[in-house]
């Protein structure tokens, strides 16, 4: 299998510029040429982790294709979190049971910057490997400028706020232009209008570099505001599968659809939903739901 | 201490601009200038007593005579060559015990065999006090140089190695797995992740390393010595000249200020992301 290099931006022109319109296709580009060895950024196949006695993963399956937006919801212990660490292969994973075609890199649920390193400093070492060292530089101030803080570029990470180090961390997983982005719980520790801000953010960035994403999270809305497909984990094995096939901008909570996935969502979580609100005005309704998506 | 005592000639507030921040600048420079006046108070004391014979010259010299005896030293470049002799033999001595307590850190905190390896005896020997190996020195290496250089590098290993391995040991376990998720190698994620890391628990340890090795040197000085500080202030010893022995004093602690102000320096450069 060839793997795909850091550098294959035009090899999908427009396939996301478009995305989920319709129902879910898994690769909307079959025929194209550079595509037949990207049947797949990440595969997953009967993969079995455990510490001890505990089996926090049991024979899990997963694909991801190229460009595709998978969400990982559960409750805390799940395995969610334990399998995007395989994929990243900070932990062991044998290569017949994952396998990811290309670079992953991770954006974790806090910026993890290194204190001591200016913003562009610590988004440039994310491509120590790859360019020479003036690109390096270069490429580190463009995503910067990406993501909206071409300001700081030489500010201290500990001079940032939260959202703006959670934004460097993003423009550091994006820098080395991976084919899978994992995402793990990146905006949790976010305040709620500073979240609605990066997601925008994020499906913006996926539209315009065509990456995969995995995001694992326990906020069932932000999981159907922006996944193609949303996996429900439980006791480490894979327990549900959505797809959703509604376009981004439709997916208001109060679209019908919308709510009958996430009410068997929260039911595959354990969780009964809130009824609506009778003293609510009407029209307001997915305003409340949407306070209380996080499981 | 003239500077203390000279008039704020262009101390007053700038013209014009009565502002707070006008009248609190003299202020604080009054404050400072009157941190000044009990030691130059004891000073004139000291004199007082000397002049008056109330100090016995034999016990301690006058501040007058002390002056003298420093201008005459520096002069004859007595005073010059001694320090150049004491520098070097802590400049060797640091490179050598900064070098071996940095390489032994490196290799207890980098690798779980290196610490099992490393840590116990370096743990056991840091209980004993260096000095006490004076004797031992003297008998392995006789009265030259090499006793010298090896207590005070010994005395410089130890605060090295516990705080630059403490450091290592104190790196946080996310940031470094967050360096893994950027494939970066071993060698590169010691670069630039557990080096840095380390160096602000380093730059305490050099701190404290720098003051052991003077003070290292001062007691290593007092081995049989023909050239350096420490001979100077035997010789004068051997003849009551009690003005050339606090000369040599206040050289120590001024070459031990110059390098703490070094360490500052290089911390303050060194830790600015410490917003």
């Amino acid at each position: 299998m060839a793997r795909l290099t850091p550098t294959r931006r035009s090899s999908r022109p427009g396939a996301s510029d478009t995305p989920s319109v319709g129902p879910h296709v898994p690769d909307p580009h079959p025929a194209n040429g550079a595509d037949r060895a990207a049947g797949h950024v990440a595969r997953v196949r009967g993969h079995h982790r455990s510490f001890g006695d505990v089996h926090v993963l049991r024979s899990i399956d997963l694909d991801i294709a190229p460009g595709e937006f998978v969400a990982l919801l559960g409750r805390s212990g799940c395995g969610k979190s334990t399998l995007l660490r395989s994929l990243a292969h900070l932990d062991p994973s044998p290569a017949e049971e994952v396998d990811v075609v290309g670079r992953s890199a991770v954006a974790f649920q806090e910026p993890r910057l290194l204190p001591w390193k200016t913003v562009v400093d610590n988004v440039a070492l994310a491509l120590l490997n790859a360019p020479e060292r003036k690109d390096r530089d270069r490429l580190a101030r463009e995503r910067l400028e990406e993501v909206g803080l071409g300001e700081k570029l030489d500010a201290w990470p500990l001079q940032l706020s939260g959202g703006q180090a959670q934004r460097v961390s993003l423009a550091r997983a994006l820098v080395p232009d991976p084919s899978l982005l994992l995402l793990d719980e990146p905006f949790s520790a976010l305040d709620a209008l500073t979240r609605i801000e990066m997601h925008q953010l994020v499906i913006e960035l996926w539209r315009r570099r065509q990456m995969a994403i995995l995001l694992v999270t326990h906020d069932v809305d932000e999981a159907l505001n922006l996944a193609d497909r949303v996996h429900v984990m439980d006791g480490g094995q894979m327990a549900r599968t959505w797809e959703i096939g509604l376009p981004r901008s439709e997916r208001s909570p109060s679209h019908p659809e919308v709510a009958a996935v996430r009410e068997e969502i929260l039911h595959s979580l354990g969780v009964e939903p809130t009824p609506p609100n009778p003293n609510r005005a009407p029209g307001t309704p997915a305003a409340d739901a949407h306070d209380r998506g996080a499981a | 201490m003239s500077q203390a005592l000279a008039p704020p000639t262009t101390a007053g507030p700038t013209p014009g601009t009565p502002t707070k921040s006008a009248t609190a600048a003299p202020r604080r420079r009054f404050t400072a200038w009157r941190r000044w006046l009990s030691p130059v108070a004891i000073v004139a004391l000291w004199q007082l007593a000397s002049s008056t014979g109330v100090l016995d010259e034999r016990k301690l010299a006058s501040p007058a005579q002390i002056a003298t005896a420093a201008g005459e030293l520096i002069a004859d470049g007595t005073l010059g060559d001694a320090v150049l002799v004491s520098v070097q033999r802590v400049a060797l001595g640091f490179v050598l015990g900064a070098s071996f307590g940095l390489l032994l850190a490196l290799v207890a905190g980098l690798s779980k065999i290196g610490e099992e390896a490393v840590d116990p005896p370096m743990q056991m020997l840091r209980t004993l006090p260096h000095f006490g190996l004076i004797p031992l020195f003297i008998i392995w290496m006789g009265i030259d140089e090499a006793p010298k250089v090896a207590l005070i590098a010994l005395g410089v290993a130890f605060p090295l190695y516990l705080n630059t391995f403490a450091g290592i040991r104190g790196i946080d376990r996310k940031v470094m797995e967050a360096a893994r998720s950027m494939h970066l190698t071993r060698l590169q994620r010691i670069r630039h992740v557990v080096l840095p890391g380390a160096l602000p628990n380093t730059l305490v340890g050099l701190r404290q390393s720098l003051g052991i090795a003077w003070l290292s040197l001062i007691v290593a000085e007092t081995i049989g010595s023909d050239a350096g500080l420490g001979y100077m202030i035997n010789r004068a010893r051997d003849f009551l000249l009690t003005d050339v022995i606090v000369v040599g004093l206040v050289t120590y602690s001024l070459l031990g200020l110059a390098t703490d102000a070094i360490v500052r320096y290089l911390e303050r450069r060194a830790l600015s992301w410490r917003a």
